[in-house]
C-alpha cells in the first residue's frame, strides 16, 4: 500500500510539473484582458504538487504507521486483468471492425473463458445484445455507432 | 405630523413588500401547477416511468450507480425537449435510490455508499425472513424523505433564487470555494489527497480552448487534447469500470435472500411503522439539512442512523434486524438525495455527483445554469419540481410492485453481467461526442477510478470540479477584472466574504479538530 502511495504520489507529481510547465508557456501574469490562460492551471498546479508532494513525503517517513494492507490482495489482480485486457481489446477492435461486432466478439470470448457457459447461451447473448443495440441506438435514437472500416469495405450499415 | 414623515412612508413600503410576498407566493403556486401540468402530460409520465425503471435497474446493477447511470443515458436526451430530458434523469436518479435499497438489503450489497448504513439492519431482517417488511420500509422511508425534501425545495428554491440574483462572480466562486472546503472539511478523508483530487478536476476543466483569451491550453500539441476532457466519460470510466474492476478484485458472490413483498405485508408493515414518525421526521430532517451540502448523503444516513439508536428506547435491537434501523438511514439518504437538487437548481452548484451530470447535462441542452432559470425557463424548473412529485410516487409504487424483477437482475451470471456492462459503458462514452478516443479516455479514466478508490483519494470532488471548473475560473477571472487584480474583491461584499472565510475556516477544521484530539488524549 505505501509503495502505490508514493507511486502514484510520484506520478500525479510529473503532472502537477507537466502542467506547470504547460502554464508557464501561456503566460501566467495579468494581460490585456484580465489574468492570462495560464494563470488558473498554473496555480491549481502550484496546489497539486504541494499536495502530491505531502501525500510522497507522509507515505516515505511514517511508513511503520501503514497497515501491511497489500494494494492487491494475493493473486486479486488476476480477475482484474482478466477484465480489464479483453475491455481493451474490445475498445482496440471497435476502431477496426465497429462497436457491435466487437461488442459481440467480446461478450462471447468474456464468457466462454471467464463464465465456461454453454455455446447456446453464448450464442444467444453475445448476438442479441449487440443486435438489440444496433436497433436502439443506430435506428431508434439515431446515434450512430462506431463501424471501424465496414463502411469503407462494404454497403452493410 | 411634520416630525414623521417618514412614519406613513416605512408603512407604505412594509404594505406594499407585504402586497409583493403575497403575489409572489401566487406566483410561486401558479408557478407549481403549472409545472404539474408539465409533468403530468402522457408523454412526461411515460418518461418519468421508464426512468425510474432504468434506475432502479441501474441501482442494482454493480458498477452502475446513479451518476454513471445518468451519464450514460445523457446522449440519448439530446434529441427530447430538455424538460422532459430533466425529467428523465432525475427519475433515474430516483430510481437509482430506490434500487440501492434492494440490493442492500437482500444482498447485503450497498449499491452507493448511502445505503451502506441500510445494510446494518436490512439485511439481518432478510435474514429472519422479513425481507418483504424490510423492503417496505426502505421504501416507505425513501418516499417519506424524498417527499420532505421536495416539499421544502418547493418552497426555498424560489426564495434562494430570487436572493442569489443579486450574486456577482465573488460571491459565486465564494458559493463554490464553500463546496468544494465541504469535501475537504467534512470529508473525512485524507486532506492533501482531497485537495488534489479537487486541483486534478480542475486541471482536466482547463484543458482545451480557454473560453476567456480563445487560447488552447494545454494541449500539448496534440489534437487529442484540443476538445478537453469530457465529464460525461469521465463519470463512466471513474465510476462505472472503475467500480467493476474493484467488484471483480473482491471477488464478490451473490447470495441473495428470496423475498416477496405483497399487498398483506405492505399494509401490515405500514401499520408497524406509525409509531415511529419520530425516526422519520429526524431522518428527514438530517437528510434534507445535510443533503444541501456536497457529499451530504453518507453523512446524512449514518448520522440518521446512529441518533435513531441513541433515542431509540430498544438500541439492543439495532444491527439484528431493528426496523428502525431500516427506516433512519433511508430516510435520510433519500432527502439528502433530494436536497442535492435544491443548490443545482438555484445557484448552479450541485451537491453530489450525479447532480452534477445532471448540471452537466443542462449546459449541453443549452440552458444556463444559475438563479436566472427561474426568470427564463419557469416552465423547465417547476416541470423538474413537479416531476419530483410524481417521480417518486411512481417510484414507491413500481419498486413495491416489481421487487422481485429487479432481485432477479442480480441473479444473471456475472460473467455475462460484467462484459454487459461495459459494453454499454462503452456505448455511453461514445455517443456523447461520437469519438472513439473518448472510449480510450473511459477505459483509462476507469484505471484511474481503480488506483483512486483503493489509495482513498475521493472521486466526488475530482468530478464535482472537472464540472464546475469552467464555470470556477471565469467567476475568478471576471472578479480579479473587476477589481484589477486585488484580490480583497472577494471581502468587499458581506456575502462574499462570510463564504470564503467560512470555507478558509472548513479547510483548516481538521487540523484543528485532530490537534483538539490529541490534546485531549493526552
Amino acid at each position: 500500500m505505501r509503495k502505490a502511495d508514493i507511486a502514484c504520489g510520484l506520478v500525479l507529481l510529473l503532472l502537477g510539473g507537466l502542467v506547470l510547465w504547460g502554464s508557464l508557456t501561456l503566460k501566467i501574469g495579468w494581460g490585456l484582458n484580465g489574468p492570462e490562460g495560464g494563470f488558473f492551471p498554473f496555480w491549481l498546479a502550484v496546489g497539486l504538487v504541494i499536495c502530491s508532494g505531502v501525500t510522497v513525503l507522509k507515505a516515505f517517513f511514517r511508513g511503520s504507521s501503514y497497515t501491511d494492507r497489500p494494494f492487491v490482495r494475493k493473486g486479486g489482480w488476476v480477475p482484474v486483468v482478466k477484465v480489464a485486457v479483453p475491455a481493451f481489446g474490445m475498445v482496440a477492435l471497435t476502431e477496426a471492425i465497429g462497436l457491435y461486432p466487437a461488442a459481440a466478439i467480446y461478450l462471447a470470448v468474456y464468457m466462454r473463458w471467464i463464465g465456461r457457459h454453454r455455446w447456446i447461451t453464448i450464442l444467444l447473448v453475445s448476438i442479441l445484445l449487440p443486435v438489440a443495440s444496433y436497433f436502439l441506438f443506430d435506428k431508434w435514437f439515431l446515434i450512430p455507432m462506431p463501424k471501424g472500416y465496414w463502411t469503407v469495405i462494404s454497403g452493410l450499415y | 405630523m411634520v416630525s414623521y414623515p417618514n412614519a406613513k412612508g416605512i408603512l407604505d413600503r412594509d404594505q406594499r413588500t407585504l402586497l409583493k410576498e403575497r403575489n409572489y407566493q401566487m406566483e410561486a403556486f401558479g408557478n407549481l401547477l403549472m409545472g404539474f401540468q408539465i409533468a403530468l402530460s402522457p408523454y412526461n409520465l411515460f418518461i418519468a416511468t421508464v426512468g425510474i425503471v432504468l434506475g432502479t435497474i441501474i441501482g442494482v446493477l454493480p458498477g452502475l450507480g446513479g451518476a454513471n447511470g445518468v451519464a450514460i443515458l445523457l446522449p440519448i436526451t439530446f434529441v427530447m425537449p430538455p424538460t422532459s430530458a430533466i425529467i428523465l434523469l432525475s427519475c433515474i436518479y430516483w430510481g437509482a435510490l430506490f434500487g440501492g435499497a434492494i440490493t442492500s438489503i437482500l444482498f447485503n450489497i450497498p449499491g452507493e455508499p448511502w445505503s451502506v448504513a441500510t445494510t446494518f439492519d436490512g439485511h439481518p431482517m432478510a435474514k429472519q425472513g422479513r425481507g418483504g417488511e424490510a423492503l417496505t420500509a426502505a421504501f416507505t422511508s425513501s418516499f417519506f424523505g424524498a417527499a420532505f425534501a421536495i416539499i421544502l425545495v418547493t418552497f426555498f428554491a424560489p426564495l434562494i433564487a430570487e436572493f442569489s440574483l443579486k450574486f456577482g462572480p465573488p460571491e459565486f466562486l465564494g458559493i463554490q470555494m464553500l463546496t468544494f472546503s465541504a469535501f475537504v472539511g467534512l470529508g473525512g478523508g485524507s486532506v492533501p489527497k482531497t485537495l488534489a483530487s479537487i486541483f486534478i478536476g480542475f486541471i482536466m476543466a482547463a484543458v482545451g480552448l480557454d473560453i476567456i483569451s480563445g487560447q488552447l491550453r494545454l494541449t500539448f500539441g496534440t489534437i487529442e487534447l484540443m476538445r478537453g476532457f469530457n465529464f460525461v466519460v469521465a463519470v463512466i470510466g471513474l465510476f462505472g469500470i472503475g467500480e467493476i474492476l474493484l467488484t471483480v478484485e473482491e471477488g464478490l458472490e451473490l447470495k441473495g435472500i428470496q423475498a416477496k413483498v405483497d399487498w398483506r405485508t405492505v399494509t401490515r408493515t405500514l401499520r408497524e411503522l406509525l409509531p415511529y414518525w419520530r425516526t422519520f421526521i429526524r431522518g428527514a430532517i438530517i437528510g434534507s439539512w445535510m443533503g444541501i451540502k456536497p457529499g451530504g448523503a453518507t453523512p446524512a444516513s449514518f448520522m440518521s442512523y446512529g441518533l435513531a439508536k441513541k433515542l431509540s428506547r430498544n438500541p439492543e435491537k439495532f444491527g439484528n434486524g431493528a426496523i428502525e434501523g431500516v427506516i433512519a438511514p433511508e430516510t435520510a439518504a433519500h432527502a439528502a438525495g433530494v436536497s442535492a437538487l435544491l443548490p443545482m437548481i438555484t445557484l448552479g452548484i450541485p451537491g453530489s455527483p450525479t447532480a452534477a451530470v445532471m448540471l452537466g447535462g443542462l449546459m449541453i441542452w443549452g440552458l444556463q445554469p444559475g438563479p436566472m432559470l427561474f426568470k427564463e425557463k419557469p416552465e423547465f424548473v417547476w416541470g423538474l419540481i413537479a416531476s419530483m412529485y410524481t417521480g417518486n410516487v411512481i417510484g414507491v409504487l413500481i419498486v413495491l410492485l416489481f421487487v422481485p424483477f429487479f432481485a432477479a437482475i442480480l441473479r444473471v451470471p456475472f460473467a455475462i453481467l460484467f462484459p454487459s456492462i461495459v459494453y454499454v459503458c462503452a456505448i455511453g462514452a461514445f455517443a456523447v461526442n461520437n469519438s472513439t478516443t473518448d472510449i480510450w479516455y473511459m477505459m483509462l479514466f476507469g484505471i484511474v477510478g481503480y488506483v483512486f478508490k483503493k489509495l482513498d483519494y475521493p472521486i466526488a470532488p475530482m468530478v464535482l470540479a472537472l464540472v464546475l471548473g469552467d464555470m470556477a475560473e471565469s467567476a475568478l477571472r471576471q472578479s480579479l477584472i473587476m477589481s484589477q487584480g486585488s484580490p480583497m474583491i472577494f471581502f468587499a461584499s458581506p456575502i462574499s466574504a462570510v463564504l470564503v472565510i467560512a470555507s478558509i475556516l472548513l479547510v483548516v477544521w481538521p487540523f484543528i479538530s485532530s490537534h483538539l484530539h490529541r490534546k485531549r488524549a493526552v
